[in-house]
């Protein structure tokens, strides 16, 4: 329960950020960062939860990004709509790619393949088809106005991504406490002894998949709305599918406030790194690439997870014999 | 008499060249403890595969309340009752005791609190209450060969297979295991257990069924199989039996 | 009016590019054999690889036959490095961190490339780069009819280091069975690092055999190796000939693929491959049981 008023709390403090924060640049910023961590929150609940590593999350960011771009542009269905086909395009998706993926039983290095390698497919296919405007991309006609989900302000753009980001905050929260939550983190640790204990293993992955894939398209139909522009290479590209795991390992897998943490530090530490060196491309990808080897070896369980560590320690800390005590007389 | 609760019929299984089962039949009443004994290799744990839903026989039939469950699906077999442990513990290394027994209790309770509560009732039933918050990986071996029990209990099973349960535990930790599984059947489950420490397969046990070489070679109450000689022979090697008898061992 | 001899063509051209493909997948394999990861580094290292044959030709004036070999030692004591003091101690045998420790490596190294290099594509122009041998009925491109050559030769090389020496069998000691091999005193860190030094010298081969019908940009090496990745996939995984008839097999569906439907359907084609076999049958033609 207390983790919900923290949902709350956070939401509030970062709902305020517009009314002290007017400067475009920041507030650019900002959406960007919690567009991102939107998309990692997908990855998070497949990946972090469920212990699934995806290499290929751009499948589901840009399938949500093209059916929102498609649906608009090709066939003039309101804005509003085409997002919510967008995410449902992104959790089928998932289905296709996880039920094939589990049914045939593929784990860890073969999972992040397949995965992979359906995120170039649909690269390939939507840098040729002519649906998705082939290698010249879609322009999403500019229309200023609520109902079409696109605004005059960057204030109203960051606080609808703040309202998505806090409905994923919420969906991982809820799965942490449920059933589905906890046989989803128990095939994560062993899937063979969450079988034994009658966790269907199969289909709790692929539920998670389903559920990671629509967060995750859902952060791809807003880079639509938020940018009015989309190619293969921004919807399908090697890029989103890094940051959208980069952010949760480095802000703590498996946590309900991971990704966004994650995004944060990975995205100021972008920033910070190309007002070092000036617009130089390659720095800020190159930091990441670095921090997320540093993550690994140093704080595999990411930013949440060194002050989880750090909170238990102090708790042991202060009831300190009991334990080992008890521990040598039950043996 | 009513069929057994579990009913092993003429089950074998091959691994590539090596017929690791072999035509082997067995069976489990409700309410009592049976043993599965046999040297090293003899395929008992493969046994348990099959019965557990993590393998398939390549022949033969593994019947459950009375219905032919062979092939299903362990998570499937999980939900009709019949639960197990594994030789080597696998614990959800990184969740705490109290979480590793939830996963069992969700089982058959959907809401959390509900789960919790028979949780904590389990761990402590089995002598791991002190220890719920434990993180799993921290354990001792005996201790998770508790958790092991208890997560399997949770899913409040009508067969539970337990596979060297008492495996690295030293003479003391054995004693204070064996009431805890007396105990099980007193709620009218069957458990079916492989054990190579002998003193709990005799008191513990009514009924023994010796596996060698993927065969059942013998079948009896206890002393009946400590008696016999081709038991003797598969543990101690050809011509031991007779040796013994000549020394009037027995 | 397809002539025969067009198709032909295209099949021979397909095999002799599928030989280089194969020797970025044997690198692949061999690693993935002894480690038991697939190695997702491999790209940006052969990004680099490219670039140092690129710069060894500029600067030294080397032609890249010769670079070849002062770039596979060099790119072997790199791998060597990476596997002993970044991958090895950052994973701590994990699977699930390998994967990510090596896609660490590769977005860092491919993009250093790209910050020091910017994005632009070079070329190399070699003398001999368009000369052809007519073989009868045809003309092939000398560049890739050495790399074919080479390419064996290496491979001969490589399986003949496999089987005659100490380090050699040390390697396949650990990769069939790791617990005995280290129990018999095998250092089985450093069996890695050589191993990961082994596949990163074959990248350093290939880039060398490459890079007169090539191009070099920090992203060319990723392009090459979800190839690889087919290769080894369809090949099996550890499987050395597998890498060498998968590549070959996939330098002629490419070659064909692209002649019927363009380059980036063949390409597709590619792909396609790679996820049904993962889907149906993951260990490949001559790999093992999963």
């Amino acid at each position: 329960m207390k983790d919900a008023w923290l949902i709350g709390a956070v939401v509030a403090v970062l709902a305020a950020v517009p009314l002290a924060v007017h400067s475009n640049v920041v507030l650019n910023f900002l959406v960007v960062t919690l567009m991102i961590a939107l998309a990692g929150q997908g990855w998070n609940i497949l990946g972090g939860y469920g212990g699934q590593y995806s290499f290929g999350h751009a499948a589901f960011f840009g399938t949500g990004a093209y059916v929102t771009a498609i649906l608009q542009v090709r066939y003039g269905i309101n804005a509003w709509l085409c997002f919510a086909a967008g995410i449902a395009a992104g959790a089928a998706t998932g289905a296709i790619v996880g039920f094939l993926a589990f049914r045939a039983g593929l784990r860890s290095s073969y999972f992040a393949l397949v995965t992979l390698a359906f995120a170039e497919v649909l690269r390939i296919v939507a840098s040729v088809a002519p649906i998705t405007g082939a290698g010249v991309g879609l322009l999403v006609p500019l229309d200023l106005r609520a109902q079409s989900f696109q605004f005059p302000s960057r204030a109203a753009f960051y606080l609808v991504i703040l309202a998505l980001v806090a409905i994923a905050l919420m969906i991982a929260q809820t799965l942490e406490r449920s059933r589905f939550g906890a046989w989803l983190i128990a095939v994560r640790e062993n899937e063979d002894a969450a079988m034994a204990l009658g966790v269907d293993a199969i289909a709790v992955k692929l539920g998670a998949m389903v559920i990671s894939a629509a967060i995750t398209a859902a952060a791809g139909g807003f880079y639509v709305q938020y940018f009015l522009f989309i190619d293969a290479p921004i919807a399908y590209g090697t890029w989103i599918s890094v940051e959208a795991l980069l952010t949760p390992i480095i802000g703590g897998v498996g946590t309900v406030f991971g990704p966004l943490v994650g995004a944060l530090v990975v995205k100021s530490l972008g920033e910070g790194a190309k007002l070092v060196t000036g617009d130089v491309p390659g720095l800020d990808l190159m930091t990441y690439g670095a921090v997320l080897v540093l993550v690994i070896a140093f704080a595999p369980r990411g930013i949440v997870g060194v002050f989880a560590d750090a909170r238990a320690g102090v708790v042991r800390r202060l009831k300190p014999s009991e334990n080992a005590v008890g521990e040598a007389a039950r043996g | 008499m009513a069929e057994p609760l579990l009913s092993v019929e003429n089950v074998s299984r091959r691994f590539g060249g090596l017929l690791a089962l072999d035509a082997a039949s067995l069976s489990a009443p409700a309410g009592r403890i049976t043993a599965l004994i046999g040297p090293n290799g003899a395929g008992k744990t493969t046994l348990f595969g099959v019965i557990s839903g993590f393998l398939k026989p390549n022949a033969g039939k593994v019947r459950y309340g009375g219905e032919d469950v062979t092939g299903e699906p362990p998570y499937h077999l999980a939900r009709r009752g019949i639960a197990r442990t594994f030789q080597i513990v696998q614990p959800f290394a990184g969740l705490s005791v109290r979480e590793n027994i939830l996963v069992g209790a969700h089982l058959r309770h959907r809401a959390r609190s509900s789960a919790l509560a028979v949780a904590d009732e389990v761990g402590r039933a089995v002598g791991l209450g002190d220890l719920l918050d434990r993180v799993a990986s921290t354990l001792t071996v005996a201790a998770r060969k508790r958790l092991e029990l208890a997560r399997a209990l949770a899913t409040e099973p009508k067969l539970l297979l337990l596979d060297e349960v008492l495996a690295g535990l030293n003479p003391s930790e054995i004693r204070d295991m064996l009431p805890v599984i007396r105990a099980l059947c007193a709620r009218g489950m069957a458990v079916l257990m492989i054990e190579h420490v002998m003193q709990a397969v005799m008191s513990l046990s009514e009924h023994v069924f010796v596996l060698a070489e993927g065969r059942i070679i013998a079948e009896g109450s206890p002393a009946q199989v400590a008696a016999d000689p081709a038991v003797v022979e598969a543990y101690l090697g050809h011509g031991a039996a007779a040796k013994l008898k000549a020394a009037h061992v027995y | 009016m397809l002539s025969p001899l067009i198709l032909i063509t295209a099949v021979l051209n397909g095999l002799l590019a599928g030989a280089v493909y194969a020797l970025v997948a044997l690198g692949l394999t061999l690693i993935y054999g002894v480690l038991h990861i697939i190695n997702f580094a491999h790209g940006a290292l052969l990004s680099a690889a490219l670039f140092a044959a690129f710069l060894a030709w500029q600067k030294l004036g080397l032609d890249p036959y010769a670079a070849a070999f002062l770039l596979a030692p060099a790119f072997f004591v790199l791998g060597y490095a990476l596997q002993r003091f970044v991958i090895g101690p950052a994973s701590r045998g994990d699977d699930r961190n390998m994967l990510l420790v090596t896609l660490g490596l590769a977005v860092l190294i491919e993009n250093a490339l790209l910050y020091a290099f910017r994005a632009d594509t070079r070329t190399i122009e070699l003398p001999y780069g368009f000369r052809t041998i007519d073989i009868g009925f045809t003309f092939l491109a000398v560049p890739r009819v050495t790399s074919f050559v080479a390419v064996f030769v290496v491979a001969l090389a490589l399986w003949l280091f496999m089987a005659l020496t100490d380090t050699g069998k040390a390697i396949r000691a650990v990769a069939r069975e790791k617990l005995g091999a280290e129990l018999s005193g095998i250092d089985v860190s450093h069996v890695y690092a050589m191993t990961f030094g082994l596949g990163t010298a074959c990248v350093a081969i290939a880039a060398c055999l490459l890079i007169p019908t090539y191009y070099v940009n920090p992203s060319a090496g990723n392009a090459f190796v979800l190839i690889a990745f087919t290769i080894v996939v369809l090949g099996g995984m550890g499987s050395v000939p597998g890498a060498l008839i998968g590549g070959l097999l996939i330098g002629v569906v490419e070659s064909l693929g692209g002649f019927f439907f363009g380059e980036s359907l063949g390409q597709l084609g590619i792909f396609l491959i790679f996820i049904v076999v993962l889907l149906v049958r993951p260990r490949g033609l001559f790999g093992a049981s999963a």
